[in-house]
């Protein structure tokens, strides 16, 4: 086997990995502060990635000996980080300049993230998926304190940091175990393994179970769902909004992608035994991020609880476990994205005399002193709740078809009246910008990037309904890669 | 015009003059009259399309007519479906009509931000005639929920005092039992592997299946209804909701939970309809009688025209699940006419809520001596919704009643008190807004009745009384139809039965 074929699949990260190097090459050797230049060329190298992985084809890969597979999943997932990484530096970048913390670090970091994330999707062996996955974390564990004047901001990368390195911890320990009870780390040696048992009725010892809910308590911390959720909240509000924004995307779409392919691929045949585990994580977060949301009054905090819901959500297609199941996480993390982002942008957009402000009463009125910017909430909060005809009622569609169709009834039902009770908190929101009556306006004007960015999500809300088919189509393919026997 | 897709144009076209209104700029009060214009015209231009599909509908026909499809979500059965039979096309109709109506009504009541007003009154509007059309589960839902955005915002921005509280109580209500019925479709495309409406009527559940199914459409459609005892979001609605938003809540929304009934639980699941008739008739005869009862004492005149609207809604309940000809066609012209008749009472509270600016009873009398073309029409439609004969009220109650005696003559019994009583707080609410004598200072400026309110006012009596003189022209149409779903439910039903007695 020769060195040079191997690379192929690896491209778009070796890519990004040499591109980012060298833009922090670019960044100490510039005398002047250059973050502005060189987030424009990180938007630039994440867009040329981003063309990289879609010429790749659709053919599976493996790379380093296996270590690295490169297929229509790894590819789908990867295009949602990089556009969510893209969206990130772009809606940055007015926030360093008027908060006077832009450093040409901060946009190399996220770059740095980014290349960890895709990592992370196309890991074929816990090797592979814990380096990809702490390249992501110390990354962010740096840009959450990113404001370093700022008390809270500190705060919130150590706390960050030191629980993340608890969960990195459990996830070593449960890969650990695996190994020794199991005797391999690669996916597909794990698959298997367990293969024999499921089909003779064997069941797979206590020690593989141990390492599986370990491994699934590490991941769980990665995307904040419940029981491990405690920390979000405080990130989120502490963290410079505009790093709260890729938090709240990119990292979130990676680690449900890892999730997943860990869940169908060495996991496939231990679906009994790993569902009631995601389905417990799933019902505990559609209801802590249901009901603890509504009690919020800072809008990042809310943000953070509606994420946390929303993992939930994610977490019934999860549950699943079924081809259907995977293509309705795909299409709901799709919608999930630009939902984010436009709401971001918005929330970066709060200003009042050139002042950051954050609580949610802050948008009292909106509609009036602003009525584009209350639209473009208003789309997103309705979209969020799950209202048709926005594209977020189809992200929720397709995972609860997928649970309805596993017979998983319960779940599904409990994830409506969640979904009911957190419509309550979005159409908050709407009230307040819409029913009350304006306190202190808004600055005007928001900026052309946040603008197109808000402009880009809620046209992609609006439009999702009227022409479904490009993302079910991608979704569905990139999802039936995982299940083979399906075709 | 033959193969112009008359239903898409009838749904989209109001959404294509919101989307003119949004591009509207200039003076504030250029802006305001550019709108009301654009709306009223895009929605007079609805109403003439839709005319076209009560005109070129074929009443022999029992099958859905004017049928479009296209592909819509690709890798599933959920398609872009639309069709109109028998029981659906008046209901469309019923909508495009109200709604320049409405939008001409709220020229006088709505001042502030009436550009979005109407924006959010011709999305309305999408949704109505859109969900009346729509031939496909998933798209039915679409549509169904979608209501509820514009309705949460035009009781939110326009309403009373206590908009907030209403328009939060129906929206989470509403939300709470679609969702169950969401579930319900999704279990039904598994079941029967297909989302097609027709398909799915001549499709037959496994009889323990029919029975969850039923519950959650049950608690989706009894809401919307709505049904004693979840209608108590209904009267704060209709009491904060701008004059208008009464009117549609009133006059199209109420008929979506029954339209749902007609349409999804007694075709697709025959055999839990018979199962829960008992339960429909209990709860329809409370409502009659209950709300009939508290609408008696009420000091509003909104909220009393809210109860009566439960009320009336008890008797289509009762009509449907009846399932004789008499009573189904009976529920069907109930709904029509409750719609126009009880729209046309919340005008008519608008018309002196607009000028005095309060709905209580007790704040007016001896209207009749200032305004006496509006005693006219208020005094109308009051003896329309008490049933009068030669209104359209007589006949959708009559035939309900008639119906429901050939099945069962008790729950015929106890519905008929409700005339008795719906009479009673009908000419309370007359008696005490119009008669007596005025001795109000503020009453003795009062105006009658403009142009627009004329114009408004007008065609509402005409429908009203042709409905009542000559209701052939409304029934004719449905007769087929009618008779199909009862035919495919009596086949349904023996199938059961003798499935039943095969089992002993």
């Amino acid at each position: 086997m020769s060195i040079i074929p191997d690379l192929v699949p690896v491209l778009p990260e070796l890519f990004v990995a040499v591109a980012g190097l060298a833009l922090l090459m670019l960044g100490v050797f510039r005398k002047e502060d250059s973050t502005r230049s060189i987030s424009v060329l990180v938007i630039m190298v994440l867009a040329s990635a981003m063309v990289l992985v879609s010429s790749l084809g659709s053919d599976r890969h493996t790379a380093f000996n296996g270590l690295f597979v490169a297929d229509r999943f790894a590819g789908f997932a990867k295009a949602l980080i990089l556009l969510a990484s893209a969206f990130a530096v772009a809606m940055s970048l007015q926030f360093l300049e008027k908060e006077r913390i832009g450093r040409f670090e901060y946009p190399v970091l996220v770059l740095f993230a980014t290349l960890g994330m895709m990592m992370m999707v196309s890991a074929n062996d816990f090797m592979s998926l814990y380096l990809g996955l702490e390249l992501q974390s110390l990354s962010l564990y740096v840009l959450a304190a990113f404001q370093r004047n700022s008390l809270k901001s500190t705060e919130a990368g150590l706390k960050y940091f030191v629980l993340g390195a608890l969960a990195s911890g459990m996830l070593l320990y449960g890969v650990s175990l695996l190994y020794g009870f199991a005797g391999t780390t690669s996916f597909e040696g794990l698959a298997n393994v367990f293969a024999g048992g499921h089909g003779h009725g064997v069941k797979p010892g206590l020690g593989i179970i141990a390492g599986l809910v370990f491994v699934l308590a590490g991941l769980s911390f990665k995307i904040s769902a419940v029981p491990f959720h405690m920390w979000a909240p405080d990130v989120y509000e502490g963290a410079p909004t505009p790093v709260t924004a890729f938090f709240a995307v990119a990292p979130k779409i990676a680690a449900l992608c890892l999730l997943v392919r860990v869940m169908t691929g060495p996991f496939g045949d231990l679906t009994e035994q790993w569902r009631q585990v995601v389905t417990f994580i799933s019902i505990g977060s559609m209801a802590v991020g249901a009901f603890a949301a509504i009690a919020q009054t800072n809008i990042k905090r809310l943000m953070a609880y509606s994420s946390i819901g929303h993992v939930g959500f994610v977490l019934v297609g999860v549950a699943a476990g079924s081809n259907l199941g995977i293509q309705g996480v795909l299409i709901y993390l799709a919608i999930y994205l630009f939902m984010n982002v436009g709401t971001f942008a918005v929330i970066l957009s709060m200003r009042q005399k050139g002042r950051m402000v954050e609580g949610i009463a802050d948008l009292a009125g909106l509609s009036k002193t602003n009525p584009v910017m209350a639209f473009v909430m208003a789309v997103l909060m309705f979209s969020m709740a799950g209202i048709p005809p926005l594209a977020g009622f189809w992200g929720k569609f397709y995972v609860f078809m997928a649970a309805i169709e596993a017979q998983l009834y319960t779940l599904a039902i409990l994830g409506v009246l969640s979904s009911v009770v957190s419509a309550f908190y979005y159409l908050r929101i709407i009230k307040i910008m819409y029913f009350d009556e304006p306190d202190e306006a808004l600055d005007r004007p928001v900026g052309r990037s946040m603008a197109l960015v808000m402009a880009v999500s809620t046209l992609v809300v609006l439009a999702f309904t009227f022409v479904p088919a490009p993302l079910v189509t991608g979704a569905k393919a990139a999802a039936s890669v995982l299940f083979p026997a399906a075709g | 015009m033959n193969d112009w897709p008359l239903l898409s144009l009838t749904t989209f076209l109001p959404l294509l003059g919101a989307l003119f209104i949004l591009t509207i700029r200039g003076e504030a009060e250029v802006v305001t009259r550019n709108a009301r214009a654009v709306a009223l015209l895009t929605s007079i231009a609805t109403f003439i399309v839709s005319l076209f599909i009560a005109v070129k509908f074929n009443g022999a026909s029992p099958d859905f007519q004017f049928k479009e499809t296209a592909t819509w979500f690709p890798g599933t059965t959920i398609a872009y479906s639309m069709g109109v039979d028998g029981v659906s096309m008046w209901f469309v109709i019923l909508s495009t009509f109200l709604t320049p109506l409405c939008i001409l009504s709220s020229f006088a009541g709505v001042t502030k931000r009436v550009k979005e007003y109407m924006v959010a009154f011709l999305i309305l509007e999408t949704m109505m005639v859109g969900m009346f059309c729509a031939l496909d589960l998933v798209l039915f839902y679409i549509f169904f929920e979608g209501v509820l955005i514009p309705m949460f915002i035009i009781i939110g921005v326009w309403g009373g005092p206590r908009r907030v509280y209403a328009a939060f109580k129906l929206f989470l209500y509403t939300l709470l039992g679609s969702v169950l019925m969401l579930l319900a479709m999704m279990a039904i495309y598994f079941e029967a592997h297909t989302t097609d409406i027709p398909s799915l009527m001549a499709h037959s559940f496994p009889f323990a299946m029919q029975q969850w199914l039923w519950l959650a459409f049950f608690a989706s459609f009894a809401v919307k209804v709505p049904m004693w005892p979840v209608h108590t979001w209904l009267p704060d609605a209709h009491v904060e909701a701008p004059t208008a938003g009464s009117v549609i809540l009133a006059g199209v929304l109420l008929k979506m939970g029954a339209y749902g009934f007609l349409r999804f639980s007694v075709p697709m699941m025959p055999d839990a309809s018979v199962y829960f008739t008992p339960l429909i008739y209990t709860l329809s005869i409370v409502a009659v009688i209950y709300t009939s009862l508290v609408a008696l004492v009420q000091d509003d005149m909104k909220k009393l025209i809210a109860y009566s609207s439960v009320a009336h809604m008890g008797y289509v309940t009762i009509g449907i699940f009846s399932m004789t000809m008499q009573g189904v066609e009976g529920a069907i012209f109930q709904m029509l006419s409750h719609g126009v008749v009880s729209a046309a009472l919340f005008l008519c509270v608008g018309v002196v809520y607009d000028r005095m600016h309060t709905r209580e009873i007790k704040r007016y009398g001896g209207l009749t001596s200032r305004m006496p073309k509006y005693a006219v029409v208020f005094l109308f439609f009051t003896m329309a919704s008490v049933g009068l004969p030669g209104t359209s009220g007589f006949v959708g109650e009559f035939l309900v009643l008639l119906g429901v005696f050939q099945v069962n003559t008790w729950v015929a019994f106890f519905a008929a008190t409700g005339l008795v009583l719906g009479a009673a707080y009908m000419l309370v609410l007359y008696r005490g807004v119009m008669f007596g004598r005025l001795v109000r200072e503020d009453l003795k400026t009062i105006l009658d009745l403009d142009m627009r309110e004329v114009a408004v006012f007008a065609p509402l009596i005409l429908i009203v009384i042709w409905m009542g003189v000559y209701p052939s022209t409304f029934i004719d149409p449905m007769h087929a139809s009618v008779a199909k779903l009862i035919d495919n439910y009596e086949l349904a039903r023996a199938a059961h039965e003798g499935l039943s007695v095969a089992a002993r």
